[in-house]
């Protein structure tokens, strides 16, 4: 019996749970893997925003798949703000009128406060000496990647490859297309999500190759331990946003406008960009980027918005049912 | 019989009239919203959506492996149940206890250690893969899962069923001069055979509509590997609710139908039995075929 | 001897059926379970424990708990009610009513998150009336039981179905006819018949509820340490590298089911008490 009450009044405790002690609430939904960084930040957010407005502030962290955190949102997930590591999702909700339809002029840099870029994960001395998107496509090299139509992650990893492949000498969508077919034929499987091609990498000890962000290397370091692993980085590669936005909807009607702008505006001081940083992922801010040079070789990237004009854009000319992801398999 | 035109047991009214409130609120009334939300497609959609090259291929996937996992268990299950209930063995509650765990694990952790389990350097995998047999992100990984998964459905179904069987009539049967094979197939299977049906659609059913633990297994190649409830997710991915609940109605209907005759076959042995042979009878057939 | 040749398999069937089933058993469950535990257990016992004492871990340990309780009065009543009519009594359409109950074990879990945002979600059929009042379903934790309701609907009225009908309705037919009201022959001719299915549907029903992932990570918004069950927790600590803490975390759902198996021997104790003290006093007639 004890049991039961203390479970029923721990229920009833989490219904509670939003009228807590602090002036304010705010609810950031994220992505799944993005809790070290807030982890860090959130609290750094409520001494400063402690010291500056007097005001005691709570901070409150969901997080889940990108897209998945982006229905709940326009679903009624009253998120104040919305921190995703794709910005067709927050285009998604620009869409539906929460987000306003500037949202990436509201902040600098396109509303992304850092950035990361993918790179290949291969075993410990490049056995197949992989050096480049065209070795992933060779003949007996085994690939890991994420689903590309249904994870980031794993859309990241084909458009990056489609972008090589159109930079290559006579490259055109129809040539970018046959590459992505050679590629995709490597891969032995479509893992879950990014950990989980993590796993099949690393423990399970499949493929030659791992495609993932610069940022998760660290991560699989920390788990698997820095011996066993090198990290390649291509010739060109995506640098993949993190995109942030103001929930307008939720901020009017809980009244927070001010406190969420601050939250994320925050995000773009020094102490913002070197937690960035301390996470691996590059900051915008020039000197924290030299300070923490030795984390992140130079690299050339291309964004979405160069190649592939847009986010939106590229979502459905690729991976929309019928794009050209699908026209590898069902063409043939 | 008399039960038919008057009825002496109590509570009918009051029992069916809830059961019919709480299932038309609980199930019937969100089902029917999915099920509008989909029309807004119009057939024509929905059909073209569902016979899609890709659709059709995870249909047979998932159906396959399904149904594959589902006949697994009803085979093992009722050993399973059997043993459990007859014999004597140590570390037997234990073992009783251990066959609900698939339920409680969530899925995601039971794909993840199954996959584990059977990659090439698994513990089992390293047995398998050298006889050239893969199951890992292969179609037979998803049997695999599904099997996991439903496992606790035919052995919990059949267990109170065989606590229920009376030794009397087995008895009764024997001291007639059956054998024990003939009392097994005249007296004990046909009534256990519905909770079997039973147990064999259940897990059926929910193997149908797993996501979680499959995908984690089953490599989820395009027309090889992908169940339907990955393209769902998939449509969820593009903003494409509206395909989503498509698939999801279609899903829906191919499995209410897959029950419905289940169902249908499960209460005609029941009654064929109940109505011809009370197990008297039954008992004394299965001596019958010894004399 | 002749009863025990005709109750009992040979020695040999009994040896193999017991090397079958519990090969099975090995291979399909316990081989799994273990691997859950070696992974949790990875780093050793302290490191384990550490990552169960995570308030976060915890708080979801409790939300799963009292989601499972919440849900449990709700089962048993349908699952008999449901039982008692489709059983006990002969009616038109019952296959299809046993039909439409089996149905919630077909629906993805993922649709049946889905169909209830349908419904209750801002841009849901019933959404602008919850917000105008202010009343939240998804994303919080009324959305989260009823879509365990939602999956754990068939459980206990599918246990009992088939053992109920294998009983008939003799027992209760003689109650009533020597003058037993519907509630005295329900508690003491009905009740003790069912005891053991009407247990295991709601062991299956716990543990499913606690483990169901699909479902409620549609509704639940996945607020740390608010919104957050245990098996959401897990893969959240999966994504963010922490295998230990999510192996962990599950290893505790297995524990949870297992607690039920505590129950299942308390009953089962108290049970053969009653047999044989009623034996005793019988004891003297029967010789």
């Amino acid at each position: 019996m004890f049991q039961l009450r203390k479970s029923i009044s721990a229920l009833m405790l989490a219904m509670v749970a939003s009228a807590a002690l602090a002036d304010v609430t705010l609810l950031n939904s994220s992505y799944d893997v993005a809790r070290d960084v807030y982890k860090d930040y959130n609290p750094m957010f409520q001494k400063y925003w402690k010291a500056k407005s007097g005001e005691s502030i709570e901070l409150k962290q969901s997080h889940g798949g990108s897209s998945k955190q982006v229905r709940a949102v326009a679903d009624g997930l009253e998120a104040d703000v919305v921190t995703m590591n794709q910005a067709n999702d927050i285009e998604f909700l620009a869409e539906k009128g929460l987000v306003a339809k500037d949202w990436t002029k509201k902040f600098p840099n396109s509303a992304s406060p850092y950035t990361s870029a993918m790179v290949f994960i291969v075993r410990k001395g490049n056995p197949k000496g992989i050096k480049d998107w065209n070795d992933l496509a060779a003949t007996g090299t085994q690939i890991i990647i994420p689903h590309p139509k249904n994870t980031g992650n794993g859309r990241n990893t084909y458009l990056s490859a489609w972008a090589w492949a159109l930079k290559q000498p006579g490259g055109n969508d129809k040539t970018a297309q046959e590459f992505l077919g050679k590629l995709l034929k490597n891969a032995p499987l479509f893992a879950a999500g990014g950990r989980d091609a993590t796993t099949t990498f690393m423990q399970r000890k499949m493929g030659d190759a791992l495609i993932t962000f610069e940022s998760e290397a660290e991560m699989i370091a920390k788990e698997f331990g820095k011996g066993d692993f090198e990290v390649v980085y291509p010739s060109l590669t995506m640098q993949t946003e993190f995109p942030v936005a103001l929930v307008e909807k939720v901020v009017d009607k809980k009244g927070t406008r001010k406190q969420a702008q601050a939250y994320l505006e925050y995000l773009w001081s020094k102490e913002g960009q070197e937690n960035a940083a301390q996470n691996y992922l590059r900051p915008r801010d020039a000197e924290i980027l030299k300070k923490y040079a030795s984390f992140f070789p130079p690299l050339k990237t291309f964004t979405v918005d160069e190649v592939f004009g847009g986010a939106n854009k590229a979502f459905a000319i690729h991976f929309k049912d019928g794009g050209s992801f699908d026209q590898i398999y069902v063409q043939k | 019989m008399a039960a038919k035109t008057h009825r002496v047991l109590p509570g009918f009214g009051l029992a069916l009239g809830y059961t019919l409130v709480y299932l038309s609120l609980l199930i019937l009334l969100p089902l029917g919203g999915l099920i509008l939300k989909a029309s807004e497609l119009g057939f024509g959609q929905i059909m073209d959506i569902a016979l899609g090259e890709r659709s059709l291929a995870a249909f047979r996937v998932t159906f396959g492996a399904s149904f594959l996992a589902a006949a697994v268990n009803a085979f093992f299950g009722l050993i399973v149940a059997w043993i459990l209930v007859r014999y004597p063995f140590p570390g037997k509650r234990f073992v009783d206890a251990l066959v609900d765990l698939p339920f409680a694990l969530p899925t995601a952790v039971a794909g993840i250690t199954l996959a584990t389990l059977y990659a090439g350097n698994g513990w089992l995998g390293q047995f398998i893969e050298p006889l050239g047999f893969k199951v890992a992100y292969t179609p037979w990984g998803i049997v695999v899962a599904l099997t996991f998964i439903t496992l606790p459905f035919v052995v919990r179904t059949l267990q109170p069923v065989i606590e229920d069987i009376e030794t009397e009539v087995e008895e009764a049967a024997a001291s007639l001069g059956a054998s024990r094979w003939q009392t097994f197939v005249k007296v004990i299977f046909p009534a256990i055979f519905p909770a079997l049906l039973t147990g064999f659609a259940l897990a059926f059913a929910r193997a149908v509509g797993e996501y979680g633990s499959v995908i984690f297994i089953a490599g989820n190649l395009p027309l090889i590997s992908e169940i339907t409830p990955l393209l769902i997710i998939s449509k969820l991915e593009q903003y494409d609710v509206l395909g989503a609940t498509a698939l999801a109605v279609v899903m829906l209907g191919l499995s209410f139908l897959l029950l419905l005759s289940v169902n249908l076959l499960q209460w005609w042995t029941a009654n064929r039995h109940k109505n011809s042979e009370p197990l008297e009878v039954a008992a004394a057939k299965a001596s019958g075929g010894a004399q | 001897m002749k009863s025990t040749r005709a109750t009992q398999e040979p020695v040999w069937v009994r040896y193999t059926l017991l090397t079958i089933g519990l090969s099975f058993l090995f291979f399909f469950l316990g081989l799994p379970l273990l691997a859950v535990f070696v992974e949790a257990l990875a780093q050793g016992v302290p490191v384990y424990i550490e990552a169960l004492k995570e308030p976060e871990t915890a708080s979801a340990i409790w939300l799963t708990v009292g989601i499972a309780l919440a849900v449990l009065p709700f089962n048993i009543v349908f699952g008999v009610a449901a039982a008692w009519a489709i059983a006990k009594f002969e009616f038109k359409g019952k296959s299809l009513l046993i039909t439409l109950i089996d149905l919630p074990f077909a629906v993805s879990p993922v649709v049946a998150g889905l169909i209830f945002i349908l419904l209750f979600g801002s841009q849901g059929t019933f959404g602008e009336w919850l917000s105008e009042h202010d009343i939240k379903i998804i994303f919080a934790v009324p959305g989260m039981i009823l879509a365990t309701l939602f999956i754990t609907f068939p459980f206990i009225a599918r246990e009992l179905i088939p053992l109920m009908q294998a009983q008939g309705k003799d027992e209760e037919e003689a109650a009533v006819s020597l003058g037993a009201s519907g509630w005295q022959m329900f508690i003491r001719v009905t009740l003790p018949n069912i005891k053991w299915g009407l247990l295991y549907g709601v062991i299956l029903s716990n543990a499913r509820a606690m483990g169901e992932f699909g479902a409620v990570s549609v509704v639940s918004g996945h607020i740390r340490g608010e919104t957050n069950t245990l098996p959401l927790h897990v893969e959240i600590l999966y994504n963010e590298y922490n295998a230990i803490g999510a192996f962990a975390a599950a290893s505790i759902l297995a524990l949870l089911a297992l607690v039920t198996l505590v129950a299942k021997t308390i009953v089962e104790w108290r049970m053969k008490k009653e047999t044989e003290m009623l034996n005793t006093v019988l004891a003297p007639e029967k010789t």
